[in-house]
């Protein structure tokens, strides 16, 4: 029974950072992840991170952006938080040796993003996540003393004590099929969105919402979850990521008609609108016939000079040519709105803390919440480090504090006997786990995206709660012990569901348009019903429903233009 | 649509049986991927068919492999192109052959070991910056072009296929290979790290360092991500002989520097002189031979005589030294002011800077580029 002072669980970018704020307090550190720590999919993020460093900026400005950003479902103290210390963040990062853009005196250099009043993104071509993960991966090797990984291992579940204070998690190690129960005085959720749940995405195949899932079987709130970004620029058939960094280097949105249309929808801001925005202005292009026959709009980045395509967006390139056989500096992209982000999630203060002592969570997984109804592109990386970094140090502090963990009995059999449950079930007893999973996908694509509406909604949850009641039956080939990814793919099912099941609830409950969330049948914002938070909690008959307050400390709500 | 036919090379740990072939027939569009094509085998058919696989967009690193015995990323090859290379090579009707990669030992169907090879090359290079003294209270400011230079092997994803295709580890397990060393360059190149010099003392003088390398290209080729780890070990070499490290127990630097100058001189390699010329160099060497020349030069004996016998080098006769033919016309000439071009232009090529297939400049961008200057 491995034990630490902290456990960690995924190793991107939230995780790996908490671990080494912990492993700087002096305490025990163990980071668990179920891919090497290098595949997680903070790699994915292209564009940036944002910070208030260049002169003449100011955090309260990011701060307002990313308030104004959220459509105001943003909680502010936390917003400050992320903003003041951004500056701090960045030139520790640099300090660990990322390699960041310089300009012309070999300064950190910017560029603009969507959403933001000035050009406040520092980026490493557009390998940004890439580069910084690969860098806090050399730092845990540098200290692994201190920091304990586990790479490959997957968590079935969070292990309570007596007084329902999380100390531990039941995990399998994927080479052998061994199962363990890890023992910690703090745990801390660091394992990423959701984006599977919903077919196509830009989210990697990993994105299965494990960590939403397993706090809210283990009683924790989750908030905000109706909030799923659609980032504008995906590729129609695979939905792979376009960075905004193409746009913020000055890329044009077309019709089919060749006409800018963000003209109409955000004339000031034009491609550079938030991104709930752009994605509206493209879904309603599409919709009125003024997309392409396979239901996209063009991206043109063809305007941007090609040696600034070559330094900064490299990836896309290659991106275009491989994946949609598209040199993109020489004609433009077919794209479309396409999920990407999850906003909502496990409800933690700013310090990481959930509702369940003991546990903790940080990044995409968790609601803080600073990206409210809809984040800002760069925001993402931030809010990774910034919170993993106080979770770390927060969780730290608590192990010095309390007693060694003392888990109730018994919840490492239960696990054992239920991943036994089903690997025992038998052939043809029900339908495969990957043609459940695309039904899920679809289902959600369908009704819990862009535009959304009552009866979509509701036609989407009966079909999640039909789902798991067929996942329950769900067959798997492999019956083996060593790298069964099958049995893990069936594990991972049900925390889709889960996800899946509360974005409906939040979704169906939200009776008005802001952010993400837009809804047909009630398209105005309305702050006097609905300027608070939906909060969901494990009840006996799926999520029960309640509201928290937004934070509001200097900025009062208003209508939102770019 | 189109029909296609994989055939995988299957591991399965707990059968105690070996390894064996499989084919699976899939059904998808020509332009999605290799990974593709396995996921849907494994979706449809056969859950227990094992491959690492995340985002399916070259960014993770989780699916090298080997399609048609090319090391690579499974996400990242088009399986309409992987049959009709099949197809090419084996003449029509032919499977799409997917192994699991090189150089690493297998654990089951298409996952391997990368944590005993891979990652243990990698932490052998201190894969870490290691500045001097308290950082500065900003940013440190170095040259842009320096953060540029180091951004190719940044972009590194550590997915192994370059590993995977290396010749000379095939031949010497031990060397540090092209991963590892494409990340040490990353350190070396920045100009943040104190202990440059450290690093490029300890990797020329392990005998599997940068002069293991035997210049074959193959990382270059299967490097999905443009790293050009073959490149990166170059510029270590480059960086170690300028820092003044001559004296690596593979007497690499010495070899290339008299490669070096006898094409300078000659035009072509003069194989009569080559081995002479890199242990004993010049008509000093050759006149007061030091005794590790001597002792290299008997060494590389059975060498030479191997190299004779399978036709490698030319026959004894045509190897007397002095009978060289020397370059038509001015062709010396010209090589002496490609030489001289070369010194004056020193660049490095770098992705990021000109992009991978796009080095000639379009005729209007040159245009653009003289009004403004």
């Amino acid at each position: 029974m491995p034990t630490h002072d902290v456990l960690v669980i995924g190793a991107g970018l939230a995780g790996q950072r908490a671990a080494l704020a912990a492993a700087e307090q002096g305490v025990s550190v163990g980071i668990l992840s179920k891919v090497h720590p290098v595949r997680s999919h903070s790699n994915a993020a292209q564009g940036g991170i944002n910070a208030a460093l260049n002169p003449g900026d100011s955090w309260e400005s990011h701060a307002f952006d990313t308030v104004k950003g959220s459509d105001y479902l943003g909680d502010q103290d936390a917003i400050s938080i992320m903003c003041e210390e951004a500056p701090e963040e960045i030139l520790h990062l640099e300090h660990l040796g990322v390699t960041f853009h310089r300009n012309e005196e070999g300064k950190l250099g910017t560029r603009a993003f969507g959403g933001a009043s000035a050009a406040r993104t520092y980026y490493v071509a557009d390998i940004t996540g890439q580069a910084i993960m690969h860098v806090l991966y050399e730092q845990l090797m540098k200290h692994s003393e201190q920091v304990s990984r586990y790479e490959e291992w997957f968590c079935s579940a969070l292990a309570l004590d007596e007084a329902g204070e999380c100390c531990g998690v039941v995990t399998r190690n994927v080479a052998d099929g061994s199962m363990q129960l890890f023992t910690a005085k703090a745990v801390i959720l660091a394992c990423g969105g959701n984006g599977q749940v919903w077919q196509p995405t830009t989210n990697a195949l990993i994105c299965t919402g494990d960590g939403i899932a397993m706090a809210y079987r283990a009683g924790a709130k989750l908030m905000d979850m109706e909030m799923i970004q659609y980032h504008p620029t995906t590729l129609a058939k695979k939905g792979f990521l376009i960075t905004e960094g193409a746009r913020g280097e000055g890329a044009h949105l077309l019709n089919a008609k060749g006409d800018r249309f963000m003209e109409r929808y955000a004339p000031n801001k034009m491609e550079l609108a938030s991104r709930d925005v752009v994605s509206r202005a493209e879904q309603t292009e599409i919709d009125e016939g003024r997309g392409f026959p396979d239901g996209t709009v063009a991206l043109d980045v063809t305007v941007v000079p090609k040696k600034r395509v070559h330094e900064a967006l490299r990836e896309i390139v290659l991106v275009g040519k491989d994946f949609a056989g598209v040199d993109i500096t020489r004609e433009p992209i077919r794209i479309k709105p396409g999920n990407h982000y999850t906003m909502g999630g496990v409800k933690t203060d700013v310090d990481g803390r959930t509702e369940v002592p003991g546990l903790y969570a940080a990044g995409e997984v968790a609601c803080v919440s600073v990206h409210g109804g809809n984040r800002l592109g760069a925001n993402s990386l931030l809010d990774t480090l910034i919170f993993g970094r106080r979770s770390g140090a927060d969780a730290a502090a608590r192990a010095k504090r309390v007693d060694a963990a003392r888990p109730s009995a018994g919840v490492l059999e239960a696990e054992q006997a239920s991943a036994d449950a089903i690997l025992a079930r038998q052939k043809g007893s029900g339908r495969r786990v990957s043609e459940i999973k695309a039904e899920l996908g679809a289902t959600m694509d369908k009704h819990v995206a862009v535009f959304r509406n009552e009866g979509g909604i509701q036609e989407a949850l009966e079909t999640v709660r039909r789902l798991k009641e067929e996942a329950a039956s769900a067959y798997v080939d492999d019956k083996g012990s060593v790298f069964n990814q099958d049995l893990l793919a069936a594990i991972e099912l049900g925390y889709m569901l889960d996800n899946a099941e509360c974005t409906c609830v939040a979704a169906l409950e939200r009776r008005e348009s802001r952010g993400a969330q837009y809804r047909t049948d009630f398209p105005e914002r309305n702050d006097a019903e609905w300027l608070k938070h939906i909060d969901l909690q494990r009840g006996d008959d799926g999520p029960e429903l309640s509201y928290s307050e937004v934070t509001i400390t200097q900025w009062e709500p208003e209508e939102r233009k770019y | 649509m189109a029909e296609y036919t994989l055939k995988v090379r299957r591991y399965q740990p707990e059968s105690g049986e070996g390894a064996f072939w499989e084919e699976f027939k899939v059904d998808l569009d020509p332009s999605l991927s290799v990974l593709d094509g396995i996921l849907q085998a494994k979706d449809r058919e056969d859950g227990s068919l094992a491959v690492r696989c995340s985002c399916r967009a070259a960014i993770c690193g989780s699916c090298g492999m080997k399609v048609n015995g090319q090391s690579g990323l499974g996400c990242k090859t088009q399986i309409g192109h992987a049959h009709e290379q099949a197809n090419r090579r084996n003449g029509g009707g032919e499977p799409i052959v997917v192994e699991p990669m090189g150089n690493m030992p297998v654990l089951k169907d298409l996952i391997v070991d990368m944590e005993s090879t891979h990652w243990e090359k990698i932490r052998r290079v201190t894969p870490w910056l290691l500045p001097h003294g308290e950082p500065p209270e900003r940013e440190y400011v170095v040259e842009p072009e320096s953060m540029i230079d180091v951004t190719q092997s940044m972009a590194c994803i550590q997915c192994g296929a370059c590993v995977s295709s290396c010749l000379s580890m095939e031949a010497d397990p031990e060397f540090i290979g092209p991963a590892a060393l494409a990340k040490a360059y990353r350190f070396v190149g920045d100009p943040r790290d104190a202990e440059s010099v450290e690093r490029l003392h300890d990797l020329a003088h392990d005998p599997h360092g940068i002069y293991d390398c035997t210049h074959c290209f193959s990382c270059i080729d299967a490097c999905p991500k443009g790293v050009a780890p073959m490149d990166q070990i170059m510029r270590l070499r480059r960086r170690a002989s300028e820092a003044g490290i001559d004296d690596d127990p593979n007497n690499g630097h010495n070899h290339s520097q008299a490669f070096v100058k006898m094409i300078e001189k000659k035009g072509t390699n003069d194989e009569a002189l080559l081995i002479q010329e890199s242990y004993a160099p010049g008509l000093k060497g050759k006149l007061k031979p030091s005794k590790g020349a001597i002792e290299g030069l008997v060494k590389s004996l059975p060498t030479v005589l191997r190299a004779i016998r399978t036709g490698k080098a030319r026959s004894l006769s045509k190897l007397i030294p002095g009978v060289h033919p020397k370059l038509p016309g001015g062709a010396q000439e010209e090589v002496k002011a490609i030489y001289a071009h070369a010194e004056e232009h020193r660049e490095e090529f770098n992705i990021y800077i000109r992009g991978e297939e796009d080095v000639e400049p379009e005729p209007d961008e040159t245009a653009t580029e003289e009004t403004t200057a």
